[in-house]
């Protein structure tokens, strides 16, 4: 069996979420090479076959251009399966490699299980195994999913370019928003999610963060709605933390928010929802009303 | 100028799911349905494109699904699209995001829409693939995750989401496709004049069999509950004995009130 694995580059580096690729063929056993849009100067640690596209000509957005690279590769090596990482690169590049060669896509694998692979459902709630019909498949895998694996030093390169079609045109990057509180130095996050109900309900769960000493911190819906200010926001497009304690105050636990807080010392999470996702990192459930359990808990804390 | 929302109709999240009798989706009975978030936001999106622009601008919005799906629609009309299609389709579940992806191509390859817009994922199924199959098969230009959306004589200039919070600012000509984020804008609720005014809009219903052509290329072999890894504590029960547990936990576990 083999692999194609669509490696990231982004602003000049590397992204080490690329080692993951490595991590998912090592548990499929598959042979692998590698597909890169990067910089000669700064080649991956792996060992096999690597084709490399110059990011000076072929940019490090530009999906019409890359998808014909990936296409070549794919016609070179004749792969099983294409992989990318379940990412804002992978995501968007993925389905455009699997229309081009009519082959399924399976998008954010989190698991290799008997039969196909395993893909989370319904908000992470449930799960499906799904299988692909054709021999050929483009799959996509979750973040942090796999473990990281480096296979060398020096990969054996073999330069690919192609030409843009000039229907899109990547024009640069702006930088996140200026953090005004850094999350990651808290010692005591305590985060407001979608079951806080209103944004007048905010202060309810700053009062429980004070009396532990600690920083606000909330989901990406509750900053959405304009509740909380983005700079609080935990997740992948947020701030990753792993504070001493983090408390999850009506946050049902999308895999996105997962991802930027389960490495914390200790999660207590309450949620109405005995089933909801964040029972599945939390070390404590407790399971209640947000806004009964939170203020009797501070106004106690406050007594002790 | 033509536009066309695409729009999935899917169950209120906060559901509790049970695998259907062949075990390979949810089964539908004892759930509440609603427009997929992601969706809301591509209708808002096209619905200020369809404001700004004005009257020689048609919006259409579309869905795929049993006849339940037409609240969605209604819900798209009341919001300010100006007519919509209802591809009828009983088991639209069965289908895989390549199939229901052929079947939005098929429907609009030969009317002309100048822009396109999508959710970025659907909430239940969560694959991402739909909206970048659509314009693959129509060949058309497309860009996905977009918090920032603007329009100017036939040019798009989209902000992605990246992680991290950073956005890649992206330039590309109509026909294209884009496909919405969470936060792109502020989903309205549709008052209720509209809704009076949307009753009098078209419905259009055409069956999937007219337009499905493509097999399918990936199948569900199972769907259930995933396999709790333990060692959480499950608590429940009256709020004070719960306090009472957490604080004891709290310093016995952690350091934060010593």
């Amino acid at each position: 069996m083999k692999t194609l694995l669509i490696g990231e580059y982004r602003e000049g580096k590397l992204l080490e979420s690329t080692y993951e690729l490595l991590g998912f063929a090592s548990q499929l056993g598959a042979e692998t090479a590698f597909l890169l849009v990067a910089n000669e100067f700064q080649l991956p640690a792996y060992d096999g076959m690597l084709y490399l596209a110059d990011v000076d000509i072929c940019g490090e957005y530009n999906p019409d251009l890359h998808k014909k690279l990936v296409l070549d590769a794919v016609k070179r090596e004749n792969p099983d399966y294409i992989v990318f990482l379940h990412s804002s690169y992978g995501w968007d590049l993925a389905p455009r490699v699997a229309a081009s060669l009519k082959v399924a896509q399976i998008s954010e694998i989190i698991a290799i299980v008997p039969g196909g692979f395993e893909v989370g459902s319904c908000n992470a709630k449930m799960r499906r195994t799904v299988k692909p019909n054709g021999t050929k498949a483009v799959l996509t895998i979750q973040a942090g999913a796999f473990p990281s694996e480096r296979t060398g030093t020096s990969p054996k390169v073999q330069k690919l370019t192609a030409e843009s079609t000039g229907a899109l045109e990547f024009l640069g990057y702006e930088a996140a928003e200026k953090k005004d509180v850094d999350l990651g130095k808290a010692e005591v996050i305590v985060s407001a999610g979608r079951g806080i109900g209103k944004k007048d309900n905010v202060p309810v769960i700053a009062a429980l963060a004070k009396a532990l000493g600690g920083e606000v911190g909330a989901s990406r819906p509750v900053v959405d709605a304009g509740w909380v200010e983005h700079s609080h926001q935990v997740g992948t497009t947020g701030q990753t933390v792993s504070p001493k304690l983090y408390v999850a105050c009506g946050i049902s636990g999308a895999i996105q928010h997962l991802a930027g807080m389960k490495k914390s010392d200790f999660i207590i999470a309450i949620n109405k929802d005995k089933d909801a996702p964040i029972g599945e990192v939390a070390d404590v459930l407790v399971v209640a009303d947000v806004l009964q359990f939170v203020p009797a808990l501070t106004q106690k804390l406050q007594n002790v | 100028m033509k536009l066309l929302v695409c729009i999935k109709q899917v169950p209120d999240l906060e559901s509790r799911f049970k695998p259907d009798s062949e075990g390979v989706w949810y089964s539908e009975s004892d759930l509440a349905w609603r427009m997929n978030e992601y969706d809301e936001f591509a209708v808002e999106q096209a619905v200020q494109l369809r404001e700004k622009l004005g009257e020689t601008v048609e919006l259409t919005v579309l869905s795929i699904g049993p006849d339940r799906v037409v609240e969605a629609i209604k819900k798209a009309l009341a919001m300010g699209c100006d007519n919509a299609v209802h591809i009828q389709d009983p088991v639209a579940a069965a289908k895989d995001p390549w199939q229901i992806a052929s079947v939005i191509a098929v429907y609009a390859k030969d009317k002309g829409y100048d822009l396109i817009f999508t959710g970025m994922q659907s909430q239940d199924r969560g694959s991402a693939q739909v909206g970048v199959m659509v314009a693959e098969q129509l060949g058309y230009s497309s860009c996905t995750t977009l918090v920032g959306f603007e329009y100017d004589s036939g040019v798009v200039t989209a902000k992605r989401e990246l992680e991290g919070g950073i956005k890649g600012v992206v330039k590309m000509k109509t026909p294209a496709l884009v496909t919405c984020q969470l936060g792109l804008n502020v989903p309205r609720y549709p008052t209720l004049p509209n809704i009076m005014k949307s009753k009098k809009k078209e419905i259009i219903t055409l069956a999937v069999s007219d337009l499905l052509t493509a097999e399918p290329l990936a199948a569900t072999i199972s769907f259930y509950s995933p396999t709790k890894k333990g060692g959480g504590l499950v608590l429940e029960g009256e709020v004070a004995s719960l306090v009472d547990q957490v604080i004891g936990i709290l310093k016995e576990k952690t350091s934060v009130l010593r």
